[in-house]
């Protein structure tokens, strides 16, 4: 060998500037960048090429690096987003691009797109949608449905504006700027360098008991730090999400019931532990029989999962009003339909990742989290340790979706940390966040709708068996929420309503967009278009005739006296709807293999918790030096509400929104704003910031005793105030400050109102819904079994937009993730668990999308605004299925609707 | 784990004479098939070989190297009959993907989805595979692939280069592929198809392959006989042509999906190879 073909060292330019490191020894690119050159803006989704969150440019082509032997990059040009936004005026073009579109939601693709964006740019600088689509293919996206990142590439014209981003105005994303430039942090971007890891030890099996050899010895062997069991915690070795249902140990205890299930964790090096072979650990394992579906677990003599849950039936949820059996028998018409979908999982690009330290005899836990309150007294329950010894600061999230509502990571950090002393990272591998995150509960439906010959819905039977998996996790919220809204915002006397949460060996199905709603609705929408086929009724008109009005009674019995807001979606949706059924009819006069269909879904959504108290508290002050701050605790988890609530506060208070400091969550400095679900912070949260702001200015117009819609200015120390009578002046510096050093001080608190629900359901269960109606155009392949959704048009009542930009953005991301459920996705545990076989929509999946603002302004809501972040998905999938009915004449009763199902579907209708 | 670029292909070589090492290329199948605990392996890096970079036109046909990446076969100037080979390749994942993935690494990774496969097959490509110890040799492609991740390389040995014979003056090509989703999808079935047509439209030579079908891709001979000397639509599919396949049933599509959807991408590449 003529030279040396090994070096010792590794040198290449890194965003310009050449570094030099001892040699990797085959490591990752990314991982070297992350861990070694402090390049966080270097995302990890997946580490196996299928997400691109991980893209940089090599020598100005996009990679993946997490796909790339480091010593590959030797004497090569490496940029990240970091740099291009640094050195590249086409990158800072695009990032600017991307927040005037609202583009970057919770942010952890961002880095990708523009990065991948930029390498398209530089030799197309007015690139078609195609060019765009094949540019940015290889980056997944969960909340942006991708519509609003092609506009960014695209340069089209701006949709935020120069405001003050007053209540209704589309100010930008309040927190954008660190999305688009690489500097915000996720979980796994926080943790000091020194910090040992954790590895989450785990079953490989769906149900079984196990034993430990000896794991200490292991552990000693092997220079680790310490290992991890149940016997290691020193409170309850239980975590759930509702009181009753606390069933999910931290660490298992003899037995696991999902594949994936925490058995034990070891804490070491990084070095070590990612050198183990884990084949090695002294467990030993009896595997037992497992049940999958929840018609297998509910059978009689099944084996029973937890104690006291009799044919593993872990709550049930009922509705009842009216005589529903009696009203089908005198109905005109019935129809009748057995629904099952699968499991769906969140993907969000994010896996599960913190940070945790000892810090002056207090924990504290950095991670991604929707719920840092509920966080916090989870932990103490686990620790048995006061909850003034911990400290809960939220990460930026990488998407959440309802997953990170329960905890994951934290609790292990927890334990680690004490144990320690030391402080620990943890981040999930994708492969055991797919394993141990909560999904989208499966179910299995039966729907039974009747109607009279004027096409009034005259009966209505639900019955829902939805798959719970090993534990509750948010089972019986699903259970509850469903028969609720299983008749969809229809006028429906008599109706029937009942569901049942079931164990079985899959990994817990707990909160996703909608609890429920979206798999009932796709039953009950399915089903109305099939009654309004046997009526020979259009069905938009059918819908129309059947829809909730204002003053009309919920099956519930609740009574809205303003704000019900379908007719209003589904009038929206009407010249929509005329043109592309139209236009579909024509087509498929000529076509025989392509068949075009055009459908609609429709959806509603009561935001905050079914009859239970869920407050949010808002905490604001103004300083000597005229600044105002808001603290903000409802989790950005990129759905907007740092900017959507800052809005509010600042239309109440009266001041532009850029006057504001805001100051997130985190539990030693923000009051809890309750979670990050059920649509309820810009109605919870929002009405206790616009508390919060009525009552600062409240103290300012009565201390200067001026009217009561006075303008404020603030400069500095100096306040000026005006009003009809004449222009006040206030210096700020004057004026006595509280503890915190604010000299004008407010904490509000809004809890919706809301009336327990009786034996039948019957009561006040939200203080508002939100509605929504859905057209989908698809065409389908009738040979290859492909559907393909072409355009979407959207009616969403928000009540009051008020940032129309984050409404759309909220639609875009909703419609993808419908469309996701109801053609591609599917989470098999042992087969689907990585982005490479899960599949969710690309940038290639999502049409062109029309949404359509309705605003019936709501009773409650701040400046009578509704909730919006699951509505937005709660139609799609049935818009699609009835879309696919009318373009082949075929129900599909079994999603995701794959090629495969589909063909097979279309086939039975031909025999 | 160290990792070792040479430049120079008699290096590499000798390196392997160790089977300790692990050939690397673009990395976009070796890293996910990497388990916890990783590989003790060392790594012999070959994207620095300049032999094995390029892309050469030589007497009897092109000699693609064995560390050519997908985004450098598209970008190549090449005749019509390798438009199915540059169509697969820009389906395979995404721009990333293309830009780091190698021809050579998907068919040494053997995948009965490898989406390079089948248009291989239509162009009658044959692999060089050379050793230290015994030199060079060139086999088919068909003889190459033995299995499901299996296939005729020993442990020694480098894929140096991918040859491909001169296809016949005015063939035509084309590639069809079905997933779930746009890009970053493994094909549930694809077709690759060569085709010559005289002057009056009749078939004079024809290579049909299919992938995903079957545990490794195959040529459909029997229909290809029967198709010489018809127009492309003449020849209705039926079973009989299909008889070599094997389709299973897994998450991306039934058996007998797979088998129907296959004879429907077989008819469509037809129609569009004869636009
Ligand atoms: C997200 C993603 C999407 C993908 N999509 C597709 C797709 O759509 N279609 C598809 O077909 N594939 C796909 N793949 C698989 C993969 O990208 C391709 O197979 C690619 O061509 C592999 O090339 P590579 O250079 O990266 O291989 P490597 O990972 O470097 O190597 C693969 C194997 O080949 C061996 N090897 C490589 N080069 C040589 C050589 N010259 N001599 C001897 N042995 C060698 C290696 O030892 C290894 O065993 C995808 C992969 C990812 C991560
Ligand atoms: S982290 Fe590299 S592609 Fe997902
Ligand atoms: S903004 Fe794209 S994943 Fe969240």
């Amino acid at each position: 060998m003529n030279k040396k073909l090994s070096q010792s060292q590794l040198i290449f330019r890194l965003n310009g500037e050449t570094v030099n490191i001892p040699a990797p020894n085959g490591r990752r690119l990314s991982e070297i960048l992350r861990k070694e050159l402090s390049a966080q803006d270097v995302k990890i989704g997946c580490n196996a090429g299928d997400c691109g969150a991980c893209t940089v440019l090599v020598d100005g082509q996009p990679v993946c690096a997490c796909l790339m032997v480091a010593e590959q990059a030797e004497e090569r040009d490496v940029q990240t987003l970091t740099g291009l936004h640094r050195d590249d005026p086409i990158t800072r073009n695009l990032s600017e691009s991307f927040l005037n579109h609202g583009s970057a939601q919770c942010g952890i693709c961002t880095p990708g797109m523009i990065v991948s964006a930029t390498a398209l740019l530089r030799k197309n600088d007015a690139p078609s949608e195609d060019e765009v689509k094949d540019a940015l293919g290889g980056v997944l996206c969960r909340c942006t449905g991708y519509r609003k990142i092609i506009d960014a590439v695209m340069n089209a014209p701006a949709i935020a504006e120069h405001c003050n981003g007053d209540v209704g105005e589309s100010v930008r994303h309040l927190d954008g700027r660190a999305k688009v430039s690489g500097e915000l942090r996720f979980g796994d971007d926080v943790a000091s360098k020194e910090s040992l890891e954790i590895l989450i030890l785990r079953s490989p099996y769906h149900h079984a008991k196990f034993k430990f050899g000896n794991l200490e010895k292991y552990c000693q062997d092997h220079g680790l730090e310490v290992t991890l069991t149940a016997a290691d915690i020193p409170g309850k070795n239980a975590f759930g999400v509702i009181p009753g249902f606390i069933d999910q140990p931290v660490f298992a205890e003899n037995m696991v019931r999902f594949k994936g299930e925490a058995v034990a964790a070891i804490v070491g090096l990084a070095s070590i532990l990612s050198d183990l072979d884990l084949s090695k650990i002294p467990i030993t394992w009896e595997v037992q029989s497992s049940h999958h579906s929840s018609s297998e677990a509910e059978k009689d003599g099944a084996l029973q999962l937890h104690a006291g849950h009799k044919n593993n039936v872990m709550c049930r949820g009922f509705v009842s009003r009216g005589t529903a059996h009696a009203a089908l028998k005198k109905a005109d018409v019935v129809v009748s339909g057995n629904f099952t979908t699968g499991i769906v999982e969140h993907a969000y690009i994010e896996p599960e990742a913190g940070f945790a330290e000892v810090k002056n005899g207090r924990l504290e836990i950095h991670a991604c989290t929707q719920a840092p309150v509920m966080d916090l007294e989870s932990l103490e329950s686990i620790l048995a340790m006061h909850r003034s010894k911990i400290r809960i600061v939220p990460t930026a999230v990488g998407g959440g979706f309802g997953s990170k509502l329960d905890l994951s990571v934290q609790p292990f950090l927890a334990l680690a940390a004490l144990k320690t002393h030391k402080p620990v990272r943890l981040c999930y591998s994708r492969e055991e966040s797919m394993q141990s995150s909560t999904k989208r509960h499966p179910s299995n439906i039966k729907v039974t709708i009747g109607a009279d010959r004027s096409g009034k819905i005259c009966g209505f039977l639900f019955d829902g068996a939805f798959d719970t998996g090993a534990y509750a996790s948010w089972g019986p919220t699903v259970a509850n929420r469903v028969p609720v809204h299983a008749s969809g915002p229809y006028n429906v006397n008599d109706y029937q309503a009942s569901s049942r949460g079931i164990y079985t060996n899959n990994p817990p199905s707990g909160a996703f967009r909608g609890f429920g709603v979206p798999q009932s609705a796709i039953a009950q929408e399915s089903m109305l278009d099939e009654l309004a086929d046997k009526l020979g009724l259009d069905p938009l008109a059918f819908r129309l005739k059947n829809a909730l009005e204002n003053g009309v009674e919920t099956v519930c019995g609740q009574v809205f006296e303003k704000g019900v807001g379908i007719k209003a979606c589904l009038k929206a949706l009407q010249p929509a709807w005329i043109e592309e059924r139209q236009k579909a009819t024509e087509a498929n006069k000529s076509s025989a293999v392509l068949k075009y269909g055009v459908g609609i879904g429709v959806g509603w959504y009561g935001c905050g918790n079914t009859s239970l108290p869920n407050p949010s508290t808002i905490k604001a002050g103004i300083f000597p030096d005229g600044g105002i701050r808001l603290h903000q605790g409802a989790m950005d988890i990129g759905q907007g509400s740092n900017t959507v609530i800052s809005q509010i506060f600042a239309r109440a208070l009266g001041i532009p929104v850029s006057d504001i400091q805001l100051i997130g969550p985190d539990t030693d400095i923000t009051p809890d704003a309750g979670k990050t679900s059920a649509s309820r912070q810009t109605f919870v949260s929002g009405n206790a910031a616009r508390l919060a702001g009525e009552r600062l200015r409240r103290q300012i117009t009565e201390r200067l005793n001026v009217s009561e819609d006075a303008e404020f200015s603030f400069n500095g120390p100096e306040l000026t105030v005006a009003d009809r009578a004449g222009k006040h002046k206030l210096n700020l510096q004057n004026l006595p400050k509280n503890g915190e050093g604010f000299v004008f001080f407010a904490e509000e608190t809004y809890d919706p109102p809301t009336k327990p629900l009786d034996k039948n359901g019957q009561g006040h269960p939200y203080a508002q819904f939100g509605y929504a109606a859905h057209l989908a155009v698809v065409v389908v392949d009738t040979k290859l079994g492909t559907v393909k959704p072409t355009k979407f048009v959207a009616a969403h009542d928000v009540g009051k937009a008020i940032n129309p930009m984050l409404v759309e953005g909220q639609v875009h991301g909703g419609i993808a993730q419908g469309l996701g459920m109801a053609l591609m996705e599917e989470y098999i545990a042992g087969r689907t668990e990585n982005l490479h076989d899960y599949l969710i929509p690309t940038i290639g999946d999502v049409p062109n999308i029309k949404t359509l603002i309705v605003e019936e302004e709501d009773a409650h809501g701040p400046y009578g605004a509704k909730g919006l972040g699951e509505h937005v998905l709660i139609p799609t999938a049935p818009a699609i299925l009835n879309a696919f009915k009318h373009a082949t004449g075929s129900r599909l009763y079994e999603i995701p609707a794959t090629p495969s199902r589909v063909m097979a579907a279309l086939k039975q209708r031909m025999t | 784990m160290t990792v070792y670029s040479p430049s120079q292909l008699e290096d590499a070589l000798n390196i392997l004479r160790d089977p300790g090492f692990v050939v690397i290329a673009g990395g976009t199948d070796y890293f996910p098939s990497l388990k916890m605990g990783g590989s003790q392996d060392n790594i012999l890096n070959v994207m620095k070989l300049p032999e094995m970079n390029t892309i050469t036109f030589e007497e009897g046909g092109f000699r693609i190297g064995g560390a050519v990446s997908w985004t450098q076969i598209i970008k190549s100037d090449l005749p019509a009959a390798f438009d199915a080979l540059k169509a697969a390749g820009q389906e395979v994942g995404s721009i990333q993907i293309q830009n780091a993935g190698t021809i050579a690494g998907n068919l040494c990774n053997a995948s009965p989805a490898a989406d390079g496969v089948p248009p291989l097959l239509a162009l009658e490509a044959e692999i060089e595979l050379q050793s230290a110890k015994r030199g060079k040799r060139q086999i088919p492609l068909v003889k190459f692939l033995n299995g499901i991740r299996n296939t005729d390389r020993q442990k020694d040995e480098l894929v140096t280069s991918i040859f491909v014979p001169h296809p016949p003056k005015g063939m035509k090509s084309v590639f069809t592929k079905l997933g779930s989703r746009s890009y970053l999808v493994i094909s549930i079935c694809m077709t690759a198809i060569s085709i010559l047509l005289n002057g009056s439209g009749r078939i004079i030579d024809i290579r049909i392959a299919v992938g995903a079908c079957s545990p490794v891709a195959q040529r459909l001979k029997t229909l290809e006989r029967e198709m010489i000397g018809c127009r492309p639509n003449e020849v209705a599919i039926c079973e009989r042509h299909l008889l070599s396949l094997t389709p299973i049933s897994d998450v991306r599509g039934s058996a007998v999906f797979r088998q129907e959807a296959v004879a429907e991408q077989i008819v469509r590449s037809l129609s569009r190879a004869v636009l």
